[in-house]
């Protein structure tokens, strides 16, 4: 079977399984790619990412599926590396700042619902390394 | 659509179409990556700090800035498969067809077939088929706007991929998510699947008609939600015999006065 087709099955599954990690691979490649090649660099090495604790995303699944989307791209072989961020709220009702663990954050000064996300929901790709050699 | 838009985007296996069209209208430029003639040298960091889906923001901007103009009020219709989005579309054009200028534009992996529902009910409509992808993201969104012709001061419903996870992170453009729970999933999907509900601006509880039959706890269903999102707007609905559409109708025509 040639090389191409097994990749289109591997990104069909990947697909399916990873849900909206694989567009957001797709993403992050692409986002790479234009800049390594507007950087001059031909191969891309590693990648930062910043991704927030509440921004819905499964970080193993989006590292299966960077794998699958650099292939054949500048950012092919390239490591992506994640930095948690934590989640912080701020209570609506009584203004105490929290941490945060999830989207149904209960303030635990005063028990309200009321919390404003101020922190957590990033995603971002913070820097590239790109190999000139 | 409009006169500067920037439609290379990549389109892998996505298809557009209005319902009797034959050919997609799908722009799937691809992406090129000349190797560059420079001298490399050696490893060197290269900053970004830009959002993962910067580019996909950028194309929803870029569609708000459209309906704007236009006065026309998109909503973005998210829920699980078999909620009852379709039907409360046709439902709801039925009712207001003869005041409100209307489009839709369907999401789903595969088939014309909601398309199809809606094109009976004399609106324009155009289906997006995303082949494996989970939801719509803006591009689509801009690319099926190129397919129609929208009129000024309109309601455009576009009816996302049925999926209450993935949808969420992706802004089309729309002036609001409306998120719909059918009384037949359980109530505790907003505790569940909290980006949604986080996401929405409206919430629909559809199948009303069926709650005698279950044991769906309406209140407890919205205080869920509200844990999530306090900012949430109810409307309890069932589609099939109408009771409560009225609520939702209303909301329907004070949006497109303010917009």
């Amino acid at each position: 079977m040639p090389a191409c087709s097994v990749l289109e099955q591997v990104r069909a599954i990947v697909y399916h399984e990873c849900m909206h990690e694989m567009s957001l691979a797709v993403n992050i490649v692409e986002l790479v790619s234009e800049k390594a090649q507007g950087a001059g660099g031909k191969k891309i090495t590693s990648v930062e990412l910043e991704a927030g604790k509440l921004s819905g995303v499964m970080i193993e699944a989006l590292v299966f599926c960077f794998d699958a989307a650099s292939r054949n791209t500048p950012a092919e072989g390239a490591r992506l590396e994640v930095r948690e961020v934590d989640g912080l709220g701020n209570c609506l009702g009584c203004a105490h700042s929290f941490a945060l663990d999830s989207l149904l954050g209960q303030c635990p000064q005063c028990g309200g619902y009321g919390v404003e996300t101020v922190q957590g929901k990033e995603l971002k790709v913070v820097s590239f390394t790109i190999d000139e050699e | 659509m409009c006169d500067s838009c920037d439609c290379s985007q990549t389109g892998n296996s996505v298809t557009i179409k209005r319902p009797g069209q034959a050919v997609s209208g799908s722009g799937s430029a691809g992406h090129h990556h000349h190797p560059h003639q420079g001298s490399p040298r050696r490893e060197r960091i290269v900053e970004v700090r830009e959002a993962v889906l910067g580019k996909n923001d950028g194309i929803a901007a870029h569609n708000r800035v459209f309906f704007n103009k236009q006065r026309i009020v998109a909503l973005n219709l998210v829920s699980s498969p078999g909620s009852g989005k379709t039907t409360i579309l046709e439902k709801t054009i039925r009712e207001l067809r003869d005041e409100i200028p209307m489009a839709v534009i369907e999401g789903d992996q595969q088939t014309m077939l909601d398309a199809e529902r809606i094109d009976a009910t004399g609106v324009p409509v155009v289906q997006v088929n995303t082949g494996a992808g989970c939801h719509l993201d803006a591009d689509m969104v801009h690319q099926a706007l190129h397919q129609m012709e929208l009129v000024e001061n309109s309601l455009l419903f576009i009816e996302n991929v049925g999926n209450l996870v993935c949808p969420a992170m992706f802004d089309l453009g729309e002036a609001a998510k409306v998120v719909i729970i059918s009384v037949t999933e359980g109530e505790d999907k907003p505790l569940k699947y909290p980006a949604m509900f986080d996401a929405a601006d409206i919430c629909l509880i559809n199948k009303t008609d069926l709650l005698p039959h279950l044991d769906f706890d309406v209140s407890r269903c919205r205080e869920y939600a509200m844990r999530v999102n306090h900012h949430l707007e109810f409307f309890e609905i069932s589609a099939r015999t109408g009771e409560g559409m009225g609520a939702w109708l209303e909301w329907l025509r004070g949006q497109r006065v303010q917009g």
